[in-house]
């Protein structure tokens, strides 16, 4: 029989929740014995090669293509786990939300102290994706069917929330595992 | 520009931490006319940092990225040292803040050498993709990648024990730390410190026998000549945590030398392109066009004069005689001189771990508040710059930060145009291998996109065959 598949992301994330993930340590190997790894950072596969059990989805969406592949995986996944505090918060990213983007770009591509820029604009190139106007959690754009908070969610929160859904069981998570910080 | 000219994306890029995908410009031949490494995701720090306290920012912008949190929240806390008037942390505070670092050293460089490029090492740049990943590796080297994970795990725990958390710990603060090593702590870190010495001794001797191997088809890979920079003990030993800053020419010819970190400004800028969120820094002495630079484990190994233990300079004198003595310019010697910085960091660890001052009890100092400050220190990926800018609310009014991968932006797009020309350049068919060979030459140099773009990201790849008008002619996908 195979075995299901699990997809990852990281959006408008820092990768600490994909980092969070693999501090399970050894349990890795467990885990890849469980499972088979569909569309994510750590390996090669790029798009989607079929229907997945479960999506693990870091950060928020502040671009155009974070909201694409998001899209995506709601697609493509049964269960969509937004995970982290980005992810169902906006997290840290989402202080921009109080300032117009303009004012973001300009800070970073205009006025720093070791800034040389010629042009006198920001990067606006067709192949750099639009920037959203704020910040926005996943179930701001998707369906989401569990969230897991935690900057990260320890390691053990996710390897508890994964091994209940993949044996079927109700996502009941202890006291100590849920944590907003 | 030739009207038939095509253009051709490999996005998203995988296997490394970020957003980014590389665009390519081919005429009716297929000959590469321009190769581009796009960094695609923005956050804005630098504005919305504004206004809040100094205290809060080492744990603020740890966020940025969390592959090297310890990097950013150590080099935040140096300039927030500065800000409260320590100018120098009482030395169990300073040591503490070393194992963290080192132990950081030690988890990101294990991540980046085991979960994320041994595959194509082991396998082949053009494998199957379906093997050529962290999992495949498990299943064909069960033993090297129990060795992986274990050897990450270490570096965890000793950045758990000195930061209190894994990933987004709290450790450093303005003047100094909040916690000692418990002795319980210590032990527990010393039990598995033989182990870990050994197989950062066999990771060494992988990434080194395996360089030396192929080093005829190594040393052209995506390779060039470069400046090199990074910061340097006043006796130009390599040091990760504090130092002056050097830059040196691709002959090894200083540029500059012991540079105060408070005057960074006068000797770096950083140039803005259309096409990238990335910045472009280079020495201002230098000018935009060739005053790029390299920065992270071959810079260091290069720009230091000796490493201050045994093993690690050892190796490192191995190292230099390929290249007799000269700088490496080559960009697959990353991986080797990562690993002799692994093998570094390990040995720091074990003098740190044998220190009484990390169970001392001073671990806070202060002094005349100052206005401004700069922390600069090197991370797994390179020299890491921290400005900030306080007033008398305590409220921050500018940062500016230039980040490791920033520095390493010219040269990943080089890397990229060279290895496009090698390999792609007139080639009828352009195959998945061939497009993960530009991986290959992206990932040696190990960049992390969430920390350049000061956003938050992750990395798939597509590649699309696009005539002049702008329609698909070819579309790739992986897998």
């Amino acid at each position: 029989m195979s075995k299901p598949k699990v997809a990852t992301a990281s959006l408008a994330g820092c990768f600490g929740c994909h980092m969070s993930l693999l501090d399970i340590d050894e349990r890795i190997l467990q885990l890849v014995e469980l499972v088979e790894f569909d569309k994510s950072p750590i390996n090669d596969i790029k798009r989607f090669t079929g229907r997945c059990a479960i999506g693990l989805v870091e950060g928020g969406c502040c671009n155009e293509d974070n909201v694409h592949v998001l899209r995506e995986f709601r697609e493509h996944c049964d269960i969509l786990i937004a995970v982290g505090d980005c992810a169902t918060m906006g997290g840290l990213p989402a202080m921009r939300n109080s300032i117009p983007l303009k004012e973001c770009l300009e800070e970073a591509y205009l006025k720093g102290p070791t800034v040389y820029n010629p042009a006198g604009k920001p990067p606006s190139d067709p192949e750099l994706p639009l920037v959203l106007d704020r910040v926005y959690p996943l179930q701001a754009v998707v369906k989401i069917d569990y969230f897991l908070p935690g900057c990260p969610p320890s390691a053990e929160t996710l390897w508890q929330a994964l091994t209940a859904l993949l044996n079927n069981k109700p996502l009941e998570l202890p006291y100590e595992l849920v944590k907003y910080d | 520009m030739s009207t038939t000219l095509k253009r051709m994306t490999i996005e998203p890029v995988t296997r490394i931490e970020g957003h980014a995908k590389v665009s390519l410009l081919l005429d009716e031949k297929n000959v590469i006319k321009e190769a581009r490494f796009h960094i695609v995701e923005f956050r804005g720090f630098e504005r919305f940092i504004q206004g809040r306290p100094y205290w809060e920012v080492p744990v603020l912008v740890q966020r940025l990225c969390g592959i090297c949190p310890v990097s950013h929240h150590l080099a935040a806390a140096k300039a927030m040292d500065l800000v409260v008037g320590a100018d120098r942390i009482p030395p169990p505070a300073e040591k503490m803040r070393r194992l963290m670092h080192y132990g950081q050293m030690f988890q990101s460089h294990a991540l980046h050498f085991f979960h994320l490029c041994s595959p194509d090492l082991l396998f082949g740049f053009d494998a199957d993709p379906a093997i050529r990943n962290v999992i495949g590796v498990a299943r064909k080297f069960p033993e090297l990648a129990v060795q992986g994970v274990m050897m990450r795990k270490y570096g965890q725990e000793i950045i758990r024990a000195t930061a209190g958390k894994k990933v987004h710990g709290t450790g450093a603060v303005p003047g100094g730390i909040n916690k000692n090593l418990s002795i319980s702590e210590r032990d527990a870190l010393l039990r598995e410190q033989p182990k870990m010495m050994d197989w950062a001794r066999g990771a060494l001797a992988i990434a080194r026998d395996y360089t030396v191997e192929h080093l005829k088809t190594l040393a052209p890979f995506g390779s060039f000549d470069s400046n090199h920079l990074s910061i340097v003990r006043r006796d130009g030993a390599m040091d990760l945590y504090d130092g002056l800053l050097r830059a040196i020419s691709p002959a090894g010819d200083r540029i500059f030398d012991m540079v105060d970190n408070q005057r960074y400004v006068e000797y770096i800028a950083e140039e803005v392109k259309d096409w990238s969120y990335m910045k472009f820094p280079f020495i201002r002495s230098l000018g935009p066009e060739k005053g790029w630079y390299r920065v992270g484990p071959l810079a260091r190994i290069n720009t230091c004069d000796f490493i201050d233990t045994p093993e690690a300079e050892k190796a490192r004198k191995d190292f230099a005689s390929v290249t007799g003595g000269k700088p490496n310019n080559i960009t697959m010697a990353y991986h080797w001189a990562r690993m002799i910085e692994l093998l570094h960091a390990m040995e720091k660890i074990t003098e740190l771990l044998h220190d009484p001052d990390l169970q001392g009890r001073d671990l806070l100092a202060k002094g005349e508040r100052r206005e401004e400050a700069v922390g600069i220190l090197e991370a797994p990926r390179g020299t890491l710059i921290h400005h900030y800018v306080v007033n008398n609310n305590d409220q921050v009014v500018r940062a500016n930060l230039i980040v490791s991968t920033t520095h390493n932006n010219s040269p990943m797009n080089m890397a990229v145009k060279k290895v496009a020309e090698q390999y792609l350049s007139g080639k009828p068919q352009i195959t998945e291998g061939l497009l993960n060979h530009i991986e290959v030459a992206i990932r040696a140099y190990d960049p992390c996109l969430s920390c350049a773009t000061h956003s938050l990201g992750s990395m798939p790849l597509a590649v699309e065959l696009v005539d002049a008008e702008g329609s698909v002619l070819e579309r790739r996908m992986r897998p």
